[in-house]
Order: structure tokens, then sequence, then C-alpha cells
């Protein structure tokens, strides 16, 4: 069973068609990159996979459930595919120990005691266990966004779902950020991850995928397409965020 | 003129009098205008159409009538109108719950609306239930965002309470009228009473002060 299958999958803001009959099947330990110009429908893909965004029409399987049928708890679907956001968004009113807790008890209703003991591994995981009693006020973007992957990992999902990890932060910063993903990665998680980062996409991508106008223009290895740019739109889109 | 303390010291009991009936409505007033406030202001921030044009009928109906027309409608004319008789201190509370509720209601909603909507969705995307996530993410936030506003309204209505003199409850600026009535020291007995309010208010400001400075971190 694929992790995520969409069929013929589109998705309209009213009148204006972000993605049309869309076409796409992750399977476990893949980590698919999906890059394109702004506007494509990349975060779109993203925020349907875990419910954020309804779809308008199609099929979309996530573990064989499908996210638009009533009876399925998308709260299921949730816990199985974590998301880690360009603002971050971390609880500003709970420590980062409380921030990366929170899911563990209120979605997997751990206790106290487990919660923080997951909770405490997955600091340590990204390198922040000796900032978990801090706000995220009085941490930098890249603690912030490390602290974030920490609460999504903490909920113990299958996939893990990244729109834009490190759009928001300073250069200097992203590479600390990336580290964590590229861990995750040797670890064997499943991840699609939205980004600009093509240098990392081609180093620990197992695939890419080019979105534009709302359509998958190309999929396939990361280093073979940048190696060899198949067409003209993809080429040009490389040359521009390069 | 000549200030005489000696005046202000005999008519004191029954101004502490009244001061303590005045906190006793804005007190009882508030407690339920919150209610009624977070009530109809949640109505209007999540409520389906309906639900938000009852909250928008009645925050327009108080919101667009001077709060002595409000109390004398309930005190004199909801026993004709519903056959309902209830004394004059009800009245007063009853008037302030709903006028403060109605103020409240656009504060409440204000501050729910001001809750970034990428909180909800982290928190939604963890696999949060939508109760949780309002009562551990959105209402937490909120609440620090209405400490300011609240506070205002809670001096707005601790005043307002002094118009309650025209159908009679005994509390501070009419016993403060009393006792100018049966000495005629006006400036006194008005000095005193402002002193009294201004006692009070103050203290309001202060509590909201601590609970804002106890919640900075946001």
């Amino acid at each position: 069973m694929s992790l995520v299958e969409f069929k013929n999958v589109t998705k309209a803001f009213g009148g204006l068609v972000v993605f049309k009959d869309l076409n796409l099947t992750v399977e476990k330990g893949e980590i698919v990159f999906i890059v394109g110009p702004s506007g494509s429908g990349k975060s779109t893909v993203l925020r349907c996979i875990n419910g954020l965004e309804e779809i308008t029409s199609g099929a979309l399987l996530v573990e064989g459930q499908d996210v638009a049928d009533k009876k399925t708890n998308i709260r299921e679907i949730r816990r199985e595919a974590g998301m880690v956001f360009q603002q971050f968004n971390l609880f500003p009113h709970m420590t980062a120990m409380d921030n990366v807790c929170y899911g563990v008890r209120r979605a997997r209703g751990a206790s106290k005691k487990a919660a923080l003991k997951v909770a405490q591994q997955m600091l340590e995981m990204v390198g922040l266990d000796d900032r978990s009693h801090h706000f995220p006020s009085e941490l930098s973007g890249g603690q912030q966004q490390r602290v974030a992957i920490a609460r999504a990992l903490a909920v113990n999902p299958d996939l893990m779902l990244f729109d834009e990890p490190t759009s928001a932060l300073d250069p200097e910063l992203r590479h600390e950020v990336l580290k964590v993903i590229q861990d995750l990665a040797a670890g064997g998680m499943t991840m699609v991850i939205v980004t600009h980062e093509m240098s990392f996409a081609r180093r620990i991508g197992t695939r890419l995928i080019f979105m534009d106008e709302g359509r998958i223009a190309e999929d396939g290895n990361p280093a073979e397409l940048m190696s060899n740019p198949p067409n003209k739109r993809f080429s040009d889109f490389l040359a521009h965020i390069s | 003129m000549n200030f005489e303390f000696q005046v202000i010291i005999d008519a004191m009991p029954s101004l502490l009098e009244g001061a303590r009936l005045t906190v006793l409505i804005t007190v009882a007033g508030l407690v339920g205008g919150m209610i009624l406030g977070g009530v109809a202001g949640a109505a209007r921030a999540y409520g389906n159409r309906f639900i938000n044009l009852i909250a928008m009928g009645y925050i327009g109906l108080i919101r667009g009538t001077p709060i002595v027309v409000q109390v004398m409608f309930i005190y004199f004319a909801l026993p004709l109108v519903a056959g309902i008789r209830i004394d004059a201190l009800s009245a007063a509370i009853i008037a302030i719950v709903i006028n403060s509720g109605a103020y409240m209601a656009e504060i409440v909603r204000g501050s729910l609306l001001s809750i970034s909507i990428g909180y909800i969705e982290a928190a939604l995307a963890l696999g949060v239930s939508r109760w949780d996530v309002f009562r551990d993410i959105v209402g937490p936030l909120a609440f620090r965002r209405l400490i300011p506003p609240l506070g205002n309204q809670f001096i707005i209505s601790l005043k307002d309470t002094s118009l309650f003199m025209v159908i009679g409850v005994a509390e501070l600026t009419r016993q403060g009228q009393e006792v100018m009535a049966s000495n005629f020291r006006a400036v006194e007995v008005w000095s005193s009473v402002a002193v009294l309010y201004l006692v009070m208010t103050t203290g309001i400001a202060l509590i909201l002060r601590i609970i804002e400075k106890r919640m900075k971190i946001i």
C-alpha cells in the first residue's frame, strides 16, 4: 500500500484552480522533493494530504484511507502525517518542552510522564535539549524550526510533510534545520518536502517533482533531472533560483 | 468657603455603604457580563449565519441605546410588558450584565479573530481535536489580548452604576445625593464621592496590571 495516493485530484479555491487531475503516489521510505514557481500549487498538495485543505474532486488516499470520506477520522491521518510549516507556528505561550509534549498528550493521549520522556528524546535529537525551558520568543529562527520538527516527530508519524521549512530563515541558520532533516532521511523517514533548496534536494532526495501551473511537469531522480533538465521551463526555473 | 473634614467623617458611613453596593453591582454584573460576552463573542467569531445574526442583534440593540434607558425599561417597563417584577438592585445587576456583555462580546470576538491561523493549523496538524485547540491554544492566547480592553470595560461599567440612582438603588452616587440633601455640603460630599470612585477604579486597574504582568509571555 502506498503511503499517499492522489488519483485525478483537483483542488480549486472558488473559481481559481490550484491543480488539476493530479496523480501522485508516495511509497514508504521515499524522500520526495516538490519544487516549482510560487503559485504552482506545491504547498496546497501538502495541505491536502493532512486535510488542512479539502480536495475539490478526485480521490486522495493516505495510508489507504480516503481523506474526503466523511467516515474517515481526519485526526487519525494527521497523527500519521506530521507537518512542519514555513513560519514554524510554535505555540508562543508554551516552552519548547511543552510545545513538543502537546501533541503527544492531546493527539496520542499519552500520560504527562510518557510525553515528557518522548519530548526529551526529540529535543535531544534536534540538539535542543538545553533549550527545553525556553519560550519560542527566546529562540532563534533555526532553533524554533528545530523545535517545530521535534513537535511533529513526537507524535510518531509515518510520514513527514515539510512546507518550505527554511524559507523564513537567514541563510546561515538554514543548515541546522537541513541537518535535522538529513538525519531523518538517514533514519528512513518518509518525507515530502516543498523547498527551494535545490542542492539539498539533489543530496538527499530520492525523487524530485517539478510543479508548474497546477500540474506535475517533471518527476524523476533529482540528480538526473538537475544535470540534464529535460525542457526549457525546468532549466529556466533552475537558473532563476540558483 | 470653608472645607470641613468633619462633614466628610460624618458622611463616610453612608457613602461607604453606597460604595459597597456599587462594588456588589459591578462585580456581579461583570461576572455575568463576561459569561454573556464570551458566549456572544464566540457566536460572532465562530457561529453560523443564524447564530451570528442573533448575536449581532443583541450587540446592536444594547450598544445603540443608553444604559439609563435600558435599566428604566428593565425596572419600569418589564413588569407591564411581561409581568416580571424585580427589585431595583436586581434590575441594576441585570442592566450591567446585558450592557457590559454587549461591549465585551466585541472585545472577545476581536481577540479570538486576532489569533494567527498558523497556530490553529499547527495544532490541528498534530491530530488534536478542535475543542482542545480552542481550550489550549486559542483560548489562552486570546485571553492575554483580552485583558487591556477588558480592564477598560470594567472601569466604564463601574462608573455606569452611578446612573442607577434613577431607579433608586442606594449606590454611591445616590448616597452622595442623599447626604447632600440633608447637609447641603456639595464640595465635601462630591469630593468624597469622586475619591471613592477613584479608589475603586484604581483598584481594578491595579488588579488587571498584576494579571497582565503574570501573563506577559506570549
